[in-house]
């Protein structure tokens, strides 16, 4: 896997996945200042009134309100406290209107930055799936599926989030806290200071405490995950469980699990608890100090009263924000790595065609030219591997596991390239070809096909979205699947896979060998492919096929790999791989009589026949 | 399974299932009376504090006195400390109930499951299950538990604070209260539709999921099918629904939080205005101390409305998940031992052992008919006789029922009519524990459990000792490869059993049916193949295996078929030839067909490795 990225790195591609949606971005952020600003005017509303009506009441009203621009403007103009007294109505009407705007722009804010992370959001996700289905065979090979959908939905949604709203939370923390600042110390800096006292610890727990409480998470989340997979093993083993009688044993050993489960997470919540009573208490603390210093200044008549209740509102005003910014902190840890992870899919390579590859006629002579190949340069699957047959010829391949038969289909569709040798298709040079044409008319068939979660129809058609029902239909005949579709109460449009039928390894391989089929193929590589079905299907199947070459006039050149003798014997050219070699090379009666693998697996497998007649004689 | 989980959404709230649900929660009802006290208190403390700002108005600033301030900072002090206790005191116990009570349900609900019949097991897929087991019982917890809190919290705070109004100005209290059912309502709207937009999310965020483990798994196909482009194109719409889903859900909730607080600022300056009017005009009803305390209180009691709104959509939201928790916890088993059976021989939990008759393995189909629910009748007035010892093969196609017979031997299900006797006697007047505690069953894809080779193998006799295991592994032929791995017995097996070879797993399993030395053995043969050693050692066990018990095999390899004193042969679900391997093949009917086929698939799959290896 990759390096993780600097931070440099980092920014660099933050700002990348927010190409396109900055402007909203930006608006976002532009809608909180506004946001904070309406909401840091109320309390000033209040006080201005506040100090206006007992300053009338005491008979000493002044000249000017205590309010900011424009208002004091406003008042002042029209004889100061002693109008905003008799009009307490106007300051009402204000008040509603800035928290009309207020809201307006808070929506705003909470839109733009939806709008803005959910497309950076698509973004990725998009770009994750195309990009892992550009990457090449062998990256899909080793790939550990789990791994990678976690990385595509669980570190795709940590890091929409933190663009979403932990962004814009610090921003607006920032600004709140700016401007409480200037505000208050604007009023009376004996009274800010001591009205932020208490906030760097606060802040400082909160940081500490969510930092550390991950662990404790963590642990509980473990033992959460045993649960599941002791559950997950006793439920799909359940036969097992009551045929040995086994119900006491598995629920104490439920038990166990549960307890683990129930203390490590009380151990969360106790922990929890600490904090949140240990932060209230400061929080609750720091504003009866700013109150109580409050009277004491009041007292003094450095502050009037109505200043108090700012630096109150203030106060309350801040502390949440500050303690979520611990958590948010504490987060960012989670989302670089989060960010870190989905770049080491996106930095890896996509596979690459060759400079200038192009189409070419496939329905020529095929010829490998002491071709050898291997997954890793000291162990070749593939030794000097030369033959060559004409088109339109069947090549059987016979040999055990791992004697590089897949292997050698697998450079056919340039899935991998010969690490040595030569593979020319005519007078073209394989690697010359233009990979995505040759893939379109090679058809491969592999031993274990994977269908799509959609119908049986639509997989068949795979290949041809457009086919024609009626061509469809025709294939699943000559591929002897139509005989268990029909079985099926929706027929076609029974849904394959996680969200319909399970359908057997027989099956699957006869829908994967009609969705090939229903394409022209100048190539057709059949890898064990009849395994799962029984001769008789599996002789019904390559009868079609021949009749079915002779109705569209051009037989693909052929490769099957097989077992089994009666499959192998029709073929023009057999070959037969010992240990990445080829050991043989010859038809059917020419094989025969040469001793060797084939005649040995002929042998016996007509000498089995032979005894299957003397039993049921 | 995330998808059959949001699926069902039930639109009224319904109490009655509530009610049931904090049924089964007893032993946590007192940390509930508990954690609803504590809440009591705490919103007591919350509304003081407004009147403690009105007092040091009132009583200090505009008085311009002094004398009190110590001692008004000491009650000021004295409100945070039993707050700040409180908050720890109901954190600590909702932790506490919303642990326990998860525990406790999970432990009911896995009990129930022990209990449960197949037919169960049947309809409900696995993964179905352990996410009602896991995820549904966690949400009822927390939803019970904190719930209860904020829902408590809640009401007792907007009823005290509304009384501290009504006594401090009734009209004032009159203008904010009135703004209060505007809020309610608007509140639930949003609520119930913030949630349903987010449900929306989850499951299009479940499909996101499955399309790329799709586009993943199947990444190999793709690429010999050049179908990048297209599956790109459908993964982009289906990314783009979640786009549009997902901001229109932000959306809302957007929308809410400034209509609330916009509600809010109209209250409060109606407050402030007819307050702030009251002063002025010296009626001496309002002082500016009651003026802030009110703004205040104007302020506080609209968080709770919402809170309380967003309870309710959460308990709505939450119900489909207690819906499917109290249906497990109420869904009955369909065998049961009768009440005189667990009087005399007790039940799963507690046997009564030494009242345990002992068992020679006969084994009696007395006029048995069958069928699974509600599917067509699979078994007719069927009737067969095994003499204990005796081996009967059931050889049939993939799929076509041969498990039935098991099923019903294992009493897994019971006959609709006739019986089915053990030693001569109904086995419904035996316990279910008796019969199962002398089957000896392995499975064609055997299942083993986390833990150590050893604990696997003693999974068949809790009280074998070490030497016994060891014998046991030795008789099925698995001592052998069991030494040469890492840490012999001791040997971690992975979950599911999977750092192990299916032969190797199935030698395992087959110890582990012997050494309870069982009178009837169950065994489903595997038909994958395994390499030609381990295959004469899975023959070698099922040799052991089978010799002096009843046996029933669901058979695939010839050499069992031919040895057996019996064989059904099963066609869609019924019996449709019964006799001995020479008999059946005379008959020339279903059974010699499968037979040559089968011949032919082993002949190849065997000789092909043993030509190979040569």
């Amino acid at each position: 896997m990759q390096s993780k990225p600097t931070s440099k790195g980092l920014l660099r591609r933050f700002s990348a996945l927010m190409q396109g949606s900055r402007s909203k971005y930006l608006g976002s952020m532009f809608a909180v200042l506004v946001a904070v600003l309406v909401s840091f005017v109320t309390p000033l509303l209040f006080a201005g009134t506040v100090d206006a009506v007992s300053n009338v009441l005491s008979g000493t009203p002044s000249v000017s309100v205590n309010l900011p621009q424009p208002f004091r403007a406003f008042y002042d103009a029209r004889g100061g406290e002693a109008y905003l007294a008799a009009h307490i109505v106007s300051v009402a009407g204000i008040l509603i209107l800035i928290n009309l705007i207020g809201g307006l722009f808070q929506y705003l804010r909470g839109k733009w930055s939806a709008e803005a992370s959910e497309m950076i959001a698509e973004r990725m996700r998009n770009r994750l799936y195309a990009h892992l289905l550009s990457m090449d065979f062998a990256y899909h090979a080793k790939a550990e599926t789990g791994d990678l959908i976690q990385r595509c939905t669980l570190d795709v949604e940590t890091v929409r989030r933190f663009l979403a709203s932990q962004v814009s939370e610090v921003f607006r923390t920032v600004v709140m806290i700016v401007m409480a600042l200037t505000l208050m110390s604007r009023i009376h800096v004996g009274l800010t200071l001591i009205s932020l006292i208490l906030i760097p610890p606060l802040f400082g727990l909160a940081l500490w405490f969510f930092h550390w409480v991950q662990k404790l998470f963590a642990e509980a989340d473990e033992a959460d995950g045993k649960l599941s997979a002791m559950l997950q093993e006793s439920l799909t083993g359940v036969r097992v469980v009551r045929a040995f009688a086994r119900q006491q044993y598995e629920s104490e050993r439920f038990g166990q699990r549960i307890d683990d489960v129930h203390d490590k997470s009380v151990r969360v919540s106790k922990v929890m608890a600490v904090y949140w009573s240990c932060s209230d208490m400061l929080s609750m603390l720091q504003t009866g100090l700013t109150l109580i210093f409050g009277i004491r200044f009041a007292l003094r008549g450095e502050i009037s009263t109505g200043d108090v209740l700012v630096f109150v509102s203030y106060i309350s005003m801040l502390i949440w924000p500050i303690r979520q910014l611990g958590r948010i902190l504490s987060d960012f840890g989670k989302c670089k790595v989060s960010l870190g992870r989905i770049y080491d899919i996106l930095d890896a390579p996509s596979e690459t065609d060759t400079h200038g590859a192009s189409p070419a006629d496939l329905y020529q002579d095929i010829e490998f030219r002491n071709v050898s190949f291997g997954y890793d340069a000291e162990k070749p699957v593939l030794k000097n591997v030369s033959f060559r047959v004409k088109a339109g010829q069947t090549v059987a391949i016979l040999g055990a596991t791992g004697s590089g038969k897949s292997s050698m289909m697998h450079l056919l569709q340039r899935l991998f390239e010969p690490t040595d040798g030569e593979i020319r298709i005519g007078d073209r040079p394989l690697y010359t070809i233009d990979k995505k044409y040759l893939r379109t008319r090679v058809g491969y068939v592999m031993q274990e096909p994977f269908l799509y979660s959609r119908s049986i129809r639509d997989n068949i058609a795979i290949t041809q979205p457009n086919a024609l029902m009626a061509d469809v239909e025709r294939i699943a005949d000559v591929t002897a699947s139509s005989e268990f579709i029909g079985e099926f109460e929706k027929g076609y449009d029974t849904m394959v896979g996680e969200r319909g039928v399970t359908l057997s390894g027989g099956q699957k391989q006869r829908v994967a060998i009609a969705r090939t089929l229903l394409r022209q193929n100048d190539i057709l590589i059949l890898d064990d492919s009849l395994s799962a079905v029984d001769t008789e299907t599996d002789r019904a199947i390559r009868m079609a096929l021949v009749k079915e070459r002779e109705h569209g006039g051009r037989t693909p050149t052929t490769f099957i790999i097989s077992h089994r003798i009666t499959t192998l014997a029709d073929a023009d050219l057999i070959l037969v791989l010992e240990d990445g070699g080829i050991r043989q090379m010859g038809t059917h009666s020419q094989l025969i009589h040469t001793p060797g693998l084939y005649s040995r697996v002929y042998r016996i497998q007509t000498a089995l026949e032979d005894e299957l007649q003397r039993e049921t004689a | 399974m995330q998808q059959q989980q949001e699926v069902d959404f039930t639109q009224k709230l319904d109490a009655g299932l509530w009610r049931r649900l904090i049924g089964y929660m007893k032993p946590y009802h007192k940390h509930l009376f508990a954690i609803m006290g504590t809440m009591a208190v705490s919103a007591v403390c919350d509304t003081l504090f407004p009147l403690m700002t009105r007092e040091a108005i009132d009583r200090f600033m505009l008085d311009g006195a002094g004398a009190g301030v110590g001692l008004f900072a000491l009650r000021y002090l004295l409100i945070v400390l039993t707050q700040s206790l409180c908050i720890f005191a109901f954190c600590h116990l909702c932790g506490r109930a919303e642990c326990g009570i998860n525990r406790h349900i999970r432990a009911l609900c896995f009990r129930r499951l022990q209990e449960l019949s197949f037919s169960y097991y049947d309809t409900m897929p696995v993964g179905f299950i352990i996410s009602s087991i896991t995820s549904d019982t966690a949400r009822l917890g927390e939803t019970v538990a904190w719930g209860l809190v904020d829902l408590f919290w809640s009401g007792c705070y907007i009823i005290i604070t509304a009384a501290t109004m009504l006594m401090l100005h009734v009209q004032m209290a009159l203008l904010v209260l009135a703004v209060m059912p505007v809020i309610a309502v608007v509140a639930v709207w949003f609520q119930m539709r913030i949630l349903a937009g987010y449900r929306i999310v989850r499951k299009t965020n479940s499909q996101i999921t499955g399309a790329y483990n799709e586009g993943i798994m199947g990444a190999k196909t793709t690429k010999t099918l050049v179908r990048e482009e297209a599956n790109c194109r459908e993964f982009a719409e289906l990314a783009g629904t979640m786009r549009f889903a997902s901001i229109r859900a932000a959306v809302l909730s957007a929308l809410f939080l400034p209509i609330v607080t916009s509600l809010g600022a109209i209250a409060t300056a109606l407050v402030l205005w007819k307050g702030g009017s009251e002063v002025y005009a010296m009626t001496g009803s309002v002082t500016i101390g009651t003026l802030a305390a009110f703004i205040s209180n104007a302020t506080g009691i609209f968080e709770p409305i919402s809170n309380i709104a967003r309870i309710f959509a959460d308990l709505q939201a939450t119900q489909a998940a207690a819906e499917r928790v109290v249906s497990t916890l109420e869904t009955e088993p369909e065998i049961w031992d009768t009440p005189e059976v667990v009087e005399q021989f007790g039940d799963s939990f507690q046997p009564k052992k030494e009242n345990w008759p002992e068992i020679k393995g006969d084994v009696t189909f007395s006029h048995v008919s069958f069928h699974y629910n509600t599917s067509e009748e699979v078994l007719h007035d069927f009737s067969l006789e095994v003499k204990a010892g005796q081996t009967v093969a059931l050889v049939g196609e993939t799929g076509s029922g041969k498990s039935t017979i098991v099923n019903l031997i294992c009493r897994f299900y019971e006959p609709t009519a006739g019986e089915i006797r053990i030693d001569g006697v109904d086995t419904r007047k035996r316990s279910m524990l008796w019969l199962q505690s002398h089957l000896g069953y392995v499975l064609q894809q055997p299942h083993l459990f986390s833990g150590t080779v050893r604990e696997n193998i003693r999974f068949g006799r809790l009280d074998a000792t070490d030497e016994e295991i060891e014998r046991a592994a030795k008789m099925v032929d698995a001592d052998g490869f069991i030494r040469t791995l890492e840490h012999g017995y001791d040997t971690q097996v992975g979950e599911g059993g999977n750092r192990l070879s299916t032969g190797q797993k199935q030698l395992i399993s087959f110890a582990r049916a012997i050494i309870a030395d069982p009178a009837i053995f169950i065994l489903d043969e595997a038909t994958s193949s395994v390499d030609t050693e381990t295959e004469q050692k899975l023959q070698t066990a099922i040799a052991t295996a089978l010799r002096g018990r009843t046996s029933f095999i669901i058979a695939h390899r010839l050499s069992t078929i031919r040895n057996a004193d019996m064989i059904l042969v099963i066609r869609d679900g019924k019996i449709v030839e019964q006799g001995s391997h020479k008999s059946l093949l005379k008959q020339r009917g279903y059974y010699y067909r499968l037979y040559v086929n089968q011949f032919r698939e082993e002949g190849e799959r065997a000789t092909f490795e043993q030509a190979a290896n040569a």
